[in-house]
């Protein structure tokens, strides 16, 4: 067991906590994004951070990826975690200002405008669509691509994989999309439900145990009419 | 192609960073990075294609795009952009009619920049086919390309003290199968009878110890198993061995004044090896002393000039 401080309070837990993990069993909370229970921590979004250490020697810290240390001081709402979380919104609300979850966080932290260049884009890389889909669906069928600016999701060749399960589980994991739906480019759809108005799922043997996530789904809603 | 490419696979087996150098082998080989071998690599290594294909497009030295004869990089790394690399790219785009990362339309000539060589003090640097060129000026541009053209290969084959002419017989018949009307790399070449599939025709490969310029009636497609004749007594010239790289048959021929040269008889693999009864003069620990040295280099029995 290792004792870490967190806020001033003394909290044992097991060796492989996180600081996020101890954080949340204190009741402290801390805004995340790129993290989800069930799924490894990837540290993409930042927004979960906290200060660590004392004097010229605090830093802040990804506290979904950092395990606790024994006699760790932790801070999770000092004044530098919550102008850096504030930024990180900002930042956030300047690539995707659509997504529900990023307007839900900005509302709850008190962001209520951003100051960068506006831009829309449809990923903020958080990755969640990818262990999604590697460690739930076990299909491996998405995956970071490229790098820099040019770094995308999606699947190899943008063609269709061939191990996707159509489940949909990417979607519904997704911050910023929440449904995308592909419906232009049938190619690359990953369902492609809608185009052929019947579920992509039914023919399947095991249909029973799909674990489909595809909510409302077109070809679903049609096919009980 | 999938056959060598397992090979490949095989060779760096069991190293969890093996995949970067099994990619690098790859299109060191195909000059870039077909789909097919993409999926191969996953499948052999036991990975997912995107994790392989991620691994492709994260790296700018990989390419998926074939890409034409000759690769051009230029360098735009800050030391070379401050002595005006971007005009030499900018002057090689204006050649070639093509922008940097495209391949022009007839598959010569790839163009790409590039962020360091590691050749800073010699900047702007040029790199054509593994050849460096430093200090570019803009003039020196259209020089390069035709340097490129006429094959930077073959004109090295001339200056490369560690490559020599070997005269070579048929090991059965004992004709000699040099062809002297017939050049390649400007020495007379080795003339060869092959057959593959239903086509049958004559091969000349260069007679250079070290260069693999050859010339056949028949584009011989890659990977292909040929056999291969002798011209004179047409006896099939295979040996016992076989190929340690991609296990296809060797082919024997011998040299005047001994020893065994084998090559690999599948196209692309480029293995070869040279048994030598006796030692040759290139190599000879004695050949600042001995009178009877051949400066054109070979293989000789040091007796014959006792
Ligand atoms: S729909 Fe396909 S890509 Fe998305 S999580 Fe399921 S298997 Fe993976
Ligand atoms: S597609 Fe969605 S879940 Fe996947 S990385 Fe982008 S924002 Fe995250
Ligand atoms: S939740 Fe920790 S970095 Fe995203």
């Amino acid at each position: 067991m290792i004792t870490v401080n967190i806020n001033g309070l003394e909290v044992k837990v097991e060796k492989g906590t996180t600081l996020l993990e101890a954080a949340r069993f204190l009741g402290f909370p801390i805004p995340t994004l790129c993290h989800m229970d069930g799924l490894h921590s990837y540290g993409a979004c930042r927004l979960c951070v906290v200060e660590i250490g004392e004097g010229t020697k605090a830093r802040l810290v990804s506290s979904c990826t950092y395990p606790a240390e024994e006699g760790l001081k932790v801070r999770t709402a000092s004044r530098r975690v919550i102008r850096t979380r504030k930024m990180i919104i900002e930042l956030l609300l300047a690539s995707c200002p659509q997504s529900k979850t990023i307007q839900d966080i900005a509302a709850a932290n008190e962001v209520k405008q951003q100051r960068f260049k506006q831009e829309y884009e449809d990923c903020i890389l958080c990755g969640l669509c990818v262990r999604m889909c590697e460690e739930q669906m076990m299909a491996k069928a998405i995956g970071f691509r490229g790098r820099g600016e040019k770094r995308s999701i999606g699947t190899p060749f943008d063609v269709q994989a061939e191990v996707c399960r159509l489940c949909g589980g990417c979607m519904y994991v997704c911050p910023v999309c929440m449904l995308r739906c592909t419906y232009n480019e049938p190619e690359k759809a990953i369902c492609g439900a809608c185009t052929n108005l019947s579920p992509p799922c039914v023919d399947k043997e095991q249909y029973a145990d799909m674990m489909c996530y595809m909510e409302p789904c077109v070809a679903c809603e049609i096919n009980k009419k | 192609m999938s056959y060598i490419i397992e090979k490949i696979v095989k060779k760096h087996n069991g190293e969890l960073g093996g995949v970067i150098a099994i990619l690098e082998e790859i299109q060191s080989q195909h000059s870039y990075l077909p789909e097919s071998a993409l999926k191969t690599v996953a499948l052999e290594t036991g990975r997912s294609l995107v994790e392989i294909y991620g691994v492709a497009t994260f790296y700018k030295y990989f390419s998926l795009k074939p890409r034409g004869e000759h690769l051009i990089s230029v360098c735009l790394g800050t030391a070379c952009h401050v002595r005006q690399g971007s005009v030499i790219a900018k002057e090689f785009e204006d050649l070639l009619g093509i922008h940097a990362g495209e391949t022009t339309l007839n598959k010569e000539f790839s163009l790409e920049t590039v962020n360091c060589l590691g050749a800073c003090a010699r900047g702007p640097i040029v790199v054509v086919d593994g050849h460096y060129f430093s200090n570019v000026k803009k003039a020196q541009v259209s020089q390069i390309i035709k340097k490129a053209r006429e094959g930077l290969d073959s004109t090295d084959v001339k200056e490369d003290q560690r490559i020599f002419a070997i005269k070579l017989r048929c090991p059965y018949c004992n004709h000699s199968l040099l062809d002297p009307n017939y050049l390649i790399d400007d020495n007379p070449t080795v003339r060869l009878t092959i057959s593959f599939g239903r086509k049958h025709g004559w091969l000349r490969l260069s007679s250079l110890y070290g260069s693999y310029s050859i010339k056949s009636e028949y584009e011989i497609p890659i990977d292909t198993i040929v056999d291969f004749f002798c011209p004179h007594c047409h006896t099939e010239l295979v040996g016992s061995s076989s190929c340690p790289t991609c296990n296809a048959p060797m082919v024997p021929m011998a040299i005047y004044g001994g020893g065994l040269i084998q090559i690999c008889s599948r196209r692309g693999c480029k293995n070869h090896m040279m048994d030598l009864v006796n030692s040759i003069c290139i190599n000879c620990e004695n050949r600042h002393t001995c009178k009877f040295i051949k400066p054109e280099g070979g293989v000789w029995y040091c007796e014959e000039y006792k």
